[in-house]
């Protein structure tokens, strides 16, 4: 394998240091050092080196909706966004609720070479809500599952999700709950407020997220287990989650990039038109008080990461009236622009901070080995080197995922990612797939 | 005025004063016993109904044929529509054919801001799910004009399920743009959670509002809503929230009832109200073809109304 000097990269924005990578790990750091025969140089002076990214919440359709996206293109979307590893999400066609299937998307993962695939269980058979699928065989599978999920649905049963709670104690295990009070959120349409009785559309109410949020932190208390909640959007989950974190509950949160940057408003008023469904998404756009406790929260660590809930659709389920539209953004290739914009940019978030929730907190909350490692001597050498001066204008045309349903068409967003190393073998280099 | 009306939040207070001023000289081309304009000859206005409303679908289509429009009334019923074909799709095969108008009735809120993004001729909101119905208003405020006089400082009331009613958001808008002081009487489970900073004030007390109304607006109810928890029972809502011949006399005697239709006869409104002399219901779909032909008229810039009848 091919050795690498990074040269003057900034170490999560600290001094500029050499990096000097060899048979998947990082073998030397320091000033000046010299490559060593046969070592290509990197010159990565002005770049930011962060620990590779690791998304805790990704939607790569396959199997079932390949016109959507694929475990090869969702995961080259993955690379060029700076990630080394990702969760694939169990709610795709048929469901990861087997050892079956989440080999098979383990495998695909492993075939493609982009980042490492590390899939999702479902928390229930077919996420009908109804009966546990088969948690331990997909933990003992070769894919190694760790976090289980019925995104997309909530696991609204507060017996199933008790039991789901403590019985994945058992490999160390976590639940990471959509949260979504089904009944609160029937035929729900975007975030209940101001603009949705303006708009007359159907509206999802933080209380339903939040109801779910306040059961969930007791039962985990209660039966002394882990939880994880996918994308939290409102100002009320932050609090309720800062309040079972100071009982010492072992909650984790994570916010997704738009969250941290977009509203409710959009729906109504942007330059894509009133009532674009490319403004639709699951949990929905909140306001602008929502947006900026949620980026104190991830500031402060009440929320431990971000995850990307990338989830892509084809054009024509996008291009229709907003109440027939899919739910669902792309966000893989913008996250860490974003979270730069919204986080580092602001001043609430320094590198080190950006390292913390985009790639250690993920990565141990997903129990990823390898992954989500400081940059020093002997560590797995998955790496990300960002040009934090950059500034593109998002063109949806030129992503890497199948899917172009992105908010940011046409914003200049700070920030590129110019090369990705997954165990010392780059995937990304110069801003291109290597 | 804009080119499309789509919300009656578009509408100036001047660009809605010059459609209710048009619409009455236009009113007087219909009583004449040849009803027929030529303005637009040679236009073509296309009713595009996702939704079954035969009552709206023929006032559009009468105005435009009073107009003297090429008119196309396309159903979605029986077409590809019902085959799945997207709005995108149908947008696209109607600016193929040249529409100069398109009238859209959907079920789904904020169809019609998706169709403008898609075809080149002017849009008009039939209705689209629990968002608007901006000619509903103007012919709303046409009525009460003729009744009353002008608007401005007029205390309308509009009761009933608020939450659902396209009726009710474009007529809150446009009152107000006009000078009406809105009162919105329902259950509370009929009102927007944010209903507080629409420009009307909010009541829960029917009997509370009567008397300081000049007009009195209740919206169709659906029965099917208690299912959901809006409300115990028909009859408790009627009680509540129904207007019977007592509640009419608590009314002042100046004051005029109105119902967009169709109507629940004892349910929202007593059948002896809505025939009552009070009652602008009849009037309302008289003025319902009148103000179409004006916005009609309005938003394609047809020829001088002064060309007389054919």
């Amino acid at each position: 394998m091919t050795a690498y000097l990074v040269k003057g990269a900034s170490i999560v924005g600290g001094e500029p240091a050499d990096l000097l990578i060899r048979d998947g790990l990082i073998v030397e750091t320091g000033a000046g050092l010299t490559a060593p025969a046969g070592a290509e140089t990197l010159d990565a002076e002005g770049l930011v080196a962060l620990p590779g990214l690791v998304d805790l919440h990704t939607h790569l359709r396959e199997p079932g909706r390949e016109d959507a996206e694929t475990v090869e293109t969702g995961t080259r979307a993955a690379a060029l966004g700076g990630f080394t590893a990702v969760h694939a999400m169990a709610n795709t066609s048929p469901v990861a609720d087997t050892a079956g299937v989440v080999e098979q998307v383990w495998r695909l993962g492993q075939e493609a070479g982009h980042c490492d695939v590390r899939p999702v269980g479902a928390v229930t058979v077919g996420l009908a809500g109804e009966r546990l699928a088969e948690l331990g065989a997909m933990a003992d599978s070769a894919a190694r599952v760790r976090v289980f999920s019925d995104d997309g649905k909530c696991v609204s049963d507060a017996v199933l999700m008790r039991r789901a709670l403590e019985y994945v104690k058992a490999f160390d295990g976590v639940i990471a709950q959509h949260a979504q009070e089904p009944r609160l959120t029937e035929d729900a349409q975007m975030n209940e407020g101001a603009v949705s009785g303006r708009l007359g559309l159907t509206g999802w109410p933080a209380v339903a997220e939040e109801a779910i949020i306040a059961r969930d932190c007791l039962l985990a208390a209660h039966v002394g287990s882990r939880l994880h909640v996918c994308h939290v959007s409102t100002a009320g989950s932050v609090e309720i989650i800062r309040w079972a974190k100071s009982k010492g509950w072992d909650v984790t949160a994570e916010v997704t990039p738009h969250h941290l940057l977009l509203t409710d408003d959009l729906v109504e008023a942007s330059p894509a038109g009133a009532y674009n469904p490319i403004y639709k998404v699951n949990p929905p756009l909140r306001t602008r008080e929502d947006v900026e406790a949620l980026r104190a929260a991830l500031a402060d660590g009440t929320i431990d990461c971000v995850a990307t809930d990338h989830a892509p659709h084809p054009v024509e389920d996008k291009e229709a009236e907003w109440g027939a539209a899919a739910m669902g953004m792309i966000g893989l290739e913008t996250a860490l622009p974003v979270v730069q914009l919204a986080m580092v940019e602001t001043g609430l978030l320094d590198w080190a901070g950006v390292a913390q929730r985009m790639s250690i907190a993920p990565a141990h909350i997903g129990r990823v080995a390898g992954h989500g490692m400081p940059i020093e001597v002997g560590a797995t050498a998955n790496l990300t080197l960002l040009d934090p001066s950059a500034r593109t204008g998002v063109d949806p045309g030129a992503f890497a995922s199948k899917s172009r349903n992105t908010p940011y068409t046409g914003l200049t967003l700070p920030g590129k990612v110019v090369a990705t190393f997954l165990r010392g073998r780059p995937t990304v280099l110069e801003g291109k797939l290597a | 005025m804009k080119r499309h009306l789509i919300s009656a939040g578009d509408l100036s207070r001047d660009d809605a004063l010059l459609i209710l001023d048009t619409a009455e000289e236009l009113a007087q081309v219909s009583q004449r016993s040849i009803k027929k304009l030529p303005t637009l000859r040679g236009r073509t206005v296309v009713n595009l109904f996702f939704e079954d409303s035969t009552r709206t679908r023929i006032s559009f289509e009468a105005a435009a044929k009073r107009l003297s429009a090429d008119v196309i009334n396309f159903s979605a019923k029986g077409s590809s529509v019902s085959k799945g074909e997207s709005l995108k799709d149908t947008a696209l095969t109607l600016q193929a054919m040249g529409a100069d108008a398109v009238v859209i009735r959907h079920s789904a809120s904020g169809a019609p801001h998706r169709l403008a993004e898609w075809v080149d001729g002017s849009i008009v909101n039939a209705g689209d799910g629990t968002h608007e119905h901006p000619t509903q208003a103007l012919l709303d405020a046409f009525s009460m004009r003729r009744r009353l006089g002008p608007l401005d400082g007029r205390r309308v009331t509009i009761v009933g399920d608020v939450l659902h009613s396209r009726v009710a958001r474009s007529n809150v808008l446009l009152l107000a743009t006009l000078g009406a002081q809105v009162t919105l009487v329902a259950p509370p489970t009929l009102l927007p959670v944010s209903v507080g900073s629409w420009p009307c004030e909010i009541s829960y007390d029917l009997d509370g509002v009567l008397p300081k109304s000049d007009v009195v607006m209740m919206l169709r109810v659906q029965r099917e809503r208690m299912n959901a928890a809006f409300f115990p029972s028909a009859r408790e809502y009627s009680r509540r929230y129904g207007l019977d011949r007592d509640r009419l006399g608590r009314m002042p005697d100046h004051a005029v009832v109105m119902h967009p239709g169709p109507m629940n006869r004892g349910m929202e409104i007593a059948a002896e109200v809505a025939d009552s002399p009070r009652s602008t219901i009849v009037e309302q779909v008289t003025n319902g073809v009148t103000i179409r032909m004006a916005v009609l008229y309005l938003l394609l810039g047809g020829a001088e109304l002064e060309g007389g009848a054919q």
